[in-house]
């Protein structure tokens, strides 16, 4: 690894410099515990309550949104507690700090993931200090099983061995004489067994053993194999509650509109029309938007309809082509910053061979989750009561607490099922809308459903960008070559809507992310990132800077592999012969779909295959592609995936993971985009922005490797090589190169 | 207003020009009906009315004088999921879960006109169902699944 910079810390020298203020003996402090026991349960640790009648309850500190970590999350304890996965009930955390994510912060490190390098580890393990003191119980950037998988099993082992321990000393025996199994500690000796509610709340007021032993791996019952999911049996009965499901006595509904032009303000409004209409009970003045409080959703949606507002300009380019024009002139005039400055640029490098050259573009999108934004909230006197399908309770906590200027011990978060999340639950802004429309209801809850188009229209949009990349080729393959992206900064954009909390200094490597941090081993490699300054609100789209940057340098490996006349999936094994997890899920795709082996082009006009790589988040993912041209367009028949995510603890649960990670890069790939005109987003509704489609879907095969050292995440990093293995497929198919997504804008999919 | 849903008849007070999707989650409390565009597009409000799968949120609540089936009313009365719920149990369907309720309507649908569908019979009676988590590949085998238990049942 070359030079890259080492400034970038994702939350700032400062806050590094305030955690060793503190102390170390600050850091090893545990937070409380915030879980309290009923009579006859104990509680062990944050993460487990045993009830006298033998309910063993998981309490799951992430959010569960489709990914499968509600399951794997209580297996983890499960594994080391010795109960049935099968029998145990689950509750969604509540918000502390003592759930806080340490892994979701690593990943913000500036080293790629594949540098085991001593100043690498050092500065993973300081965010995780960070982190620590920054508390934040959050889900994201694939981190859930890397931070819990041995939190969890030490919570889970802990209280066996508190358990054994209390058992022993009812029996006058040595703990080490008694084994556990089926929620029982057994003494093989006397024949004697005491379940371990009848032990519970004795066990649980022992210390909390720190030397708790993990099972080795030869030993597991649950991790590594696929489980079935706790949540599956009410999700396929109607009986899951999602935040729009929550149901209280004396309930109200509402719904908002916001000024589309994002972030402006409502100058006017008549509610004259709505406030005739039976059912409903109030309008609100937001500033920036109203709301509308009625005895029903529906009756609050028509009401809304009737407000006749008035909206101020929005505080960014009306349009999309002047949304682009500062997008261009950053990426032409910025001089931005480097990621990564390895030898000689393109141009020290020109005498060596020839130049190709590359301009690369990708849109605004927004999240579009299943179920639309929406949150309840309640007040009693100063005290707030919000339930949201959320990814970041604690934020909301905090974010409640500036707002209203109340303690954050009065705000208390319920967290729900989401329907989808994908980085736009992560934010705080529906959570905190419902406890502002709740301030009108005299203390009686309030749902706030937004609509499809409120959704829609007011995202944290995935930042539109361009990229400009240049390769000398000579005689050897690549000699040198650059990236220059150009986008707005998500972590400025997403620090901005905090309130109180301080942008981090530094550039943000998620401009670049995807660029900068592959295994490609390449002397002369430059990376630059400009950032750009526009006020559209920007936020964390599934993979985030690995949802754009992937797209750009992969389509121009496969432009250099054309141009130096080499195969395009034996190009990159040769480039990454180094990274033995890089090898191997190269090799798993070229094997699985057969590569090198021709098509034929049976009933269509012609067929190809495109390859792509992508490591993020800490997985390795390799995806070939195979489209056919037929008469009514592109259609995108099957596609091969093999991700290295270095342990597998739920195979199954990966293998989709991995799938609906295809299935949205592609959907995006295909014809996702935000548009705006007259300041706002032109797309309301899944009429002009869909997604793929059952008819559409290709056949995908997925193979999970476990070569790489460490373990990685699952969320993401299936979303990342599908964009470019698609556009790389469209051009071994038909010879058109596709340089800008959606790829729709030039072909269309069948 | 009367509804007769999963069996039973409700006596709900609406307007009439509400849809129906709006009166089984808020007037009725039948929240396993889900929202999500409002305009026919997605499928997540798809219930049954006399078996054919119906989009409740651009229907009103008026218009409606069959039986209405919604997911709360898949699972007999012991507890028994339908052959399609277990289909999606035993393939493990569901990641969010929640489109996965008119996914499953319009399933039942389609195996009722159709008891062995091809892939590309799926193809044209689910593609009108928006998924996000591209829970689709499971889907199609669910179906199948569900298929050949019906048959040999």
């Amino acid at each position: 690894m070359g030079k890259i910079l080492r400034r970038t810390f994702l939350l700032g020298t400062a806050a590094i410099a305030g955690g060793f203020a503190v102390g170390w003996y600050m850091y090893q402090k545990p937070y409380p515990n915030p879980l309290e026991a009923t009579p006859g349960e104990g509680v062990f640790t944050p993460f487990i309550k045993i009830a006298s009648d033998d309910t063993v309850k998981m309490v799951i500190p992430r959010a569960e949104m489709g990914q499968g970590m509600l399951t794997t999350l209580a297996a983890m304890i499960v594994e080391e507690l010795d109960v049935e996965l099968a029998s145990v009930k689950t509750e969604f955390a509540p918000a502390a700090k003592a759930y806080y994510n340490s892994a979701m912060l690593e990943e913000g490190a500036p080293f790629p993931a594949f540098d085991n390098s001593f100043v690498a580890e050092t500065m993973r393990g300081l965010q995780g200090v960070v982190a620590k003191f920054l508390a934040m119980q959050a889900t994201g950037g694939s981190s859930s099983t890397v931070d819990a998988f041995d939190k969890l099993r030490e919570a889970g082992a802990a209280a066996r061995l508190m358990l054994v321990q209390a058992a022993a000393e009812q029996w006058g025996v040595v703990a080490a004489s008694l084994r556990t199994e089926g929620g029982k500690v057994i003494d093989p000796a006397l024949g004697k067994s005491l379940s371990y509610g009848a032990l519970a709340e004795a066990a649980s007021q022992r210390k909390v053993p720190s030397d708790a032993t993990l099972k080795p791996r030869d030993q597991w019952r649950y991790l590594g194999k696929t489980q079935p999911k706790l949540d599956i049996v009410a999700k396929v009965s109607g009986k899951t509650t999602f935040g729009i499901d929550v149901r209280l006595p004396d309930m109200l509904f509402a719904t908002v509109r916001m000024n589309p032009r994002q972030g402006a303000a409502m100058t006017a409004m008549d509610d004259g029309p709505a406030l005739v209409l039976p059912g409903v009970i109030k309008v609100v003045n937001l500033g920036t938007g109203f709301a509308v409080i009625a005895s029903n959703t529906w009756t609050a949606f028509q009401a809304a309809d009737a407000v006749k507002p008035q909206w101020a300009e929005a505080p960014y380019p009306a349009t999309t082509d002047a949304v682009f024009g500062k997008i261009e002139q950053a990426l032409a005039l910025g001089e931005g910053f480097h990621m990564r400055s390895d030898g000689d640029t393109p141009a020290e490098a020109a005498g060596r061979g020839g130049t190709i050259k590359a301009r690369y573009s990708a849109p605004y999108l927004a999240h579009a989750c299943m179920e639309p934004m929406n949150a309840t909230a309640q007040w009693q006197g100063d005290r707030l009561t919000i339930w949201s399908g959320n990814q970041a309770p604690t934020s909301i906590v905090q974010q409640a607490a500036a707002v209203f200027s109340i303690p954050a011990e009065n705000v208390e978060v319920v967290s729900t099922y989401l329907g989808g999340g994908f980085g736009r639950r992560f934010e705080t802004d529906f959570s905190i809308l419902a406890a502002r429309v709740a301030k009108e209801t005299d203390g009686k809850p309030v749902q706030v459903t937004w609509t499809r188009e409120e959704d829609m229209r007011h995202d944290m949009y995935r930042p539109g960008a361009l990229c400009e990349a240049e390769a000398v080729l000579g005689s050897d393959g690549i000699e040198a070559v650059s990236f220059k992206t150009a986008s707005q900064s998500v972590m400025a954009s997403a620090f901005g809507r905090l309130e109180g909390a301080m942008t981090p200094p530094g550039p943000d490597k998620l401009i670049v992310d995807g660029l900068w941090d592959q295994p490609y081993d390449l002397p002369n490699f430059h990376v630059t990132g400009v950032p750009v300054d526009l006020a559209i609100p920007v936020g964390f789209w599934r993979s985030v800077g690995h949802s754009f940057n992937p797209f750009f340098i992969e389509s121009f490996m496969d432009e250099i592999a054309a141009a130096s006349k080499q195969d395009p999936l034996e190009m990159r094994l040769k480039l990454m012969a180094k990274h033995e997890p890089a090898v191997g899920v190269l090799e798993a795709v070229k094997e699985m779909s057969g590569w090198g082996t021709a098509l034929d082009a049976a009933g269509v006009k012609t067929r190809g295959r495109g390859v792509a790589f992508c490591l993020s988040f800490g997985t390795w993912v390799a995806q070939v592609i195979q489209v056919a041209e037929t008469n009514s367009g592109i259609r995108i028949e099957k596609v091969w995936c093999a991700a290295d995510v270095g342990t597998a603890l739920d195979p199954g649960n990966l293998e989709a993971q991995m799938i609906s990670g295809i299935i949205y890069g592609l959907s995006a790939a295909m014809g996702q985009q935000i548009t705006f005109a007259d300041g706002a987003a032109e797309q309301g509704n899944f009429d002009n922005y869909d997604a793929m489609r059952m008819g559409q879907c290709p056949v995908i095969g997925v193979r999970i490797l476990e070569n790489s050292p460490k373990m990685g995440g699952a969320g993401e990093p299936g979303t990342p090589p599908s964009l470019p293995a698609l556009a790389n497929a469209i051009f071994a198919a038909t010879g058109k190169r596709i340089r800008s997504l959606p790829l729709s804008g030039e072909v269309s999919f069948a | 207003m009367e509804l007769k849903v999963n069996g039973k008849t409700l006596s709900l007070d609406t307007d009439p020009d509400m849809p129906l999707l709006w009166a089984l989650r808020d007037v009725a409390g039948l929240t396993g009906t889900k929202f999500g565009c409002g305009i026919a597009q997605c499928g997540a409000c798809a219930v049954l009315i006399d078996g054919e799968p119906v989009r409740s949120c651009v229907t009103p609540v008026s218009s409606v004088s069959g039986e209405i089936t919604t997911i709360e009313g898949f699972a007999a009365e012991d507890g028994t999921l339908s052959a399609v719920q277990q289909a999606w149990v035993d393939g493990q369907v569901a990641q969010c879960g929640y489109c996965q309720s008119g996914q499953m309507l319009a399933a039942t649908a389609l195996l009722k006109a159709n008891p062995s569908p091809t892939d590309a019979d799926i193809d044209d009676a689910m593609s009108g169902n928006m998924c996000r988590c591209g829970t689709y590949p499971r889907i199609r085998a669910a179906i199948h699944a569900a298929a050949k238990k019906l048959a040999g049942a």
